[in-house]
């Protein structure tokens, strides 16, 4: 990606710090549950610190903002991470994250956009980066500064309608759009079974400006976020190869589960292996 | 199988402009509509899936390239990046072919539309049996998948006068809309100075006669034809449109059938799943069991050929109308 604007350096040790509380977050709310979207979504978190304490322009005391910036998660089933960045970014009460996944909750196990910081119903996978072109276009129409910044999965690839979508994208010149690939290599059944790769040569194949770092690390991640502001008239994709679990080695053990179980005298272990990844010597 | 001959007529071309004899028609009115409310209303933007010339589109297009995208020959791609669209406040009116919209994109009608209540209005060509495509092109189920979709608006208009009021009205309404969409030379069968398109409303369009008609789309445009060819017979009926097929009228339906004996519904869509199927649910529910007959179309496939002669074939033209008025118990 070419001359991104300046901007001012990011702050890796409060993003780490957010991070690591988006983590712990995750955690405490399947603790429990028993089971849950665990694995994806503590893959992701380096990505929703990235964004919401650094790349996103937003203000959770407006989330009807028309000139805010969109954050799209086509894949609702990371909703465990998404409400711990809501509520981590000021959208959601605390108090409410342990009705995660209970009946009657404004916090379902997977995302619907009638909560406030949600954009698009997120269950139904191949539906998000359409919409995020023609919100992408909507905006440029308005000559609004906002961006949209679309979620998608390495298992989403899968659907026809992504690829529709891409070439949209490129089609209509949208470079207020940056597509986040979050390459996991897992999908419900297990590894990622059709021949995707190279995910980065096809995205910029098919007209993207297009980057592959290390989702886990949010200096690599960072820069390729300043990089996406480019307004050089192409799209952006930032392809991100996550670690399921990551910063939770026996969650990341279970890598290739999509949907892990944990039994309920596991999670104070859990937690206990976060801390040592962020080199927390004693939490309460 | 046995061989056959081929009969007289051919099929048409997708875009050909079809004349209709003895009728006034409107060229391209939805097109022409929808450019001169884009002239009043910015928020509105246009979308076609490579169906731009045989949606009669292109009108608005013209008037206005920068709020015109064509997605190609992606169906699911037209309704999301519409759903994206009116979700940063636009109001997307999108086109391709029922039969394209309904059967191939039907989960992001529902999931990226009508379940975030979005301001998409999707006009669908080719409703029923209108084309001569065969079974590709004749989306014959499509207002039973398009009902039972949940806050989802759903209309069948009766010709040109009708259609340039719903390009209107469907924009004052929040939400997702379907529209079944004539193209081409559109007949005028209402009287443009006095009907008035009410989304949600039937309208009784005639009186008189113990044989009671209850019709949607072009299907009241031949109930009033055929009325005409028996007038001077001395027999006459009533006739209820019904343009909005969900939400559903239950009250008119249920006062009108109440002052006929004979119920008769009429439809460009299978005799299950639609109109037909609505009426006798209103019926039943309400403790009135009357026997419903149905014009329309069997649950079946359908071949290629011109209009005239698939209608005749399959029993939806006007003779059809015409038989079932004149056996009538009057």
């Amino acid at each position: 990606m070419t001359t991104p604007d300046k901007g001012p350096p990011p702050d890796l040790d409060a993003l780490h710090r957010h991070a690591y509380a988006l983590r712990r977050t995750m955690l405490q709310m399947a603790a429990g549950k028993g089971e849950g979207y665990i694995a994806q979504g503590l893959g992701f978190a380096d990505c929703l610190a990235a964004l919401y304490f650094g790349e996103l322009r937003h203000d959770p005391a407006r989330p009807d903002d028309p000139d805010r910036d969109r954050f799209l998660l086509s894949t609702g089933h990371y909703s465990i991470a998404m409400y711990a960045a809501l509520a981590e970014a000021g959208y959601l009460d605390r108090d409410e994250l342990p009705t995660y996944a209970l009946n009657g909750s404004r916090l379902p196990m997977s995302t619907f956009d009638d909560l406030p910081g949600i954009e698009v119903v997120g269950g139904s996978l191949g539906q998000g980066l359409g919409q995020a072109v023609g919100m992408a276009l909507g905006l440029r129409l308005d000559g609004s500064p906002a961006r949209v910044f679309c979620e998608f999965s390495d298992g989403e690839l899968d659907e026809g309608s992504t690829w529709e979508a891409l070439m949209s994208g490129a089609t209509f010149d949208c470079d207020n759009l940056v597509a986040l690939v979050d390459c996991n290599g897992i999908q419900a059944d297990g590894p990622v079974t059709v021949r995707i790769e190279p995910v980065a040569d096809k995205l910029a194949a098919f007209g993207w400006d297009t980057v592959e770092v290390n989702g886990n690390d949010l200096g690599e991640l960072t820069a390729a976020l300043a990089g996406a502001r480019a307004p050089d008239g192409r799209p952006k994709a930032i392809v991100m190869r996550t670690t399921p679990g990551y910063g939770v080695p026996t969650v990341m053990a279970r890598e290739r589960a999509h949907f892990v179980r944990i039994a309920d005298g596991e999670w104070d272990g859990l937690l206990r292996e976060l801390d040592e990844h962020y080199g927390v010597v004693a939490h309460v | 199988m046995s061989s056959t001959a081929p009969v007289a007529g051919r099929t048409r071309g997708m875009g050909e402009l079809i004349d209709v004899p003895d009728k006034t028609t409107v060229l391209a009115p939805f097109g022409t509509t929808l450019a001169e409310l884009g002239r009043e209303r910015p928020e509105i933007v246009g979308l076609t899936a490579d169906m731009g010339r045989y949606s009669d589109i292109l009108p608005f297009r013209d008037a206005f390239p920068d709020r015109f995208f064509n997605v190609g020959m992606a169906e699911q791609n037209l309704i999301s990046m519409s759903a994206g669209l009116a979700k940063v406040g636009k109001i997307a009116y999108c086109t391709t072919y029922s039969v394209f919209v309904t059967r191939r994109a039907y989960d992001f009608v529902a999931i990226a539309c009508a379940h975030s209540k979005a301001n998409v209005k999707i006009f669908a060509g080719m409703p029923g049996l209108v084309n001569g495509y065969g079974a590709t092109h004749q989306a014959t189920e499509d207002l039973n998948m398009m009902r039972g979709i949940a806050d989802l608006t759903v209309i069948d208009p009766c010709d040109a006068t009708e259609l340039q009021q719903v390009v209107r009205a469907v924009a004052d309404i929040p939400g997702t809309v379907y529209v079944r969409l004539p193209r081409g030379r559109v007949p005028v069968d209402l009287d443009p100075d006095s009907y008035r398109f009410e989304v949600g409303q039937a309208k009784q369009l005639r009186w008189g006669g113990t044989t009671g008609i209850i019709s949607t789309g072009y299907m009241t445009a031949r109930a009033l034809d055929a009325l005409s060819v028996v007038a001077d017979r001395g027999i006459e009926a009533g006739v209820l449109h019904v343009p909005t097929i969900k939400p559903f009228d239950v009250a008119s339906v249920l006062e009108f059938a109440r002052g006929y004996e004979r119920i008769v519904v009429a439809e460009n869509h299978k005799t299950t799943g639609g109109l037909a199927t609505l009426v006798i649910e209103t019926l039943f529910d309400a403790g009135l069991l009357r026997p419903v007959e149905r014009i329309g179309l069997a649950d079946s496939f359908f071949e290629c050929g011109s209009q005239e002669y698939l209608e005749a074939k399959y029993g939806v033209d006007l003779g059809r109308f015409v038989e079932v008025l004149t056996s009538s118990r009057t």
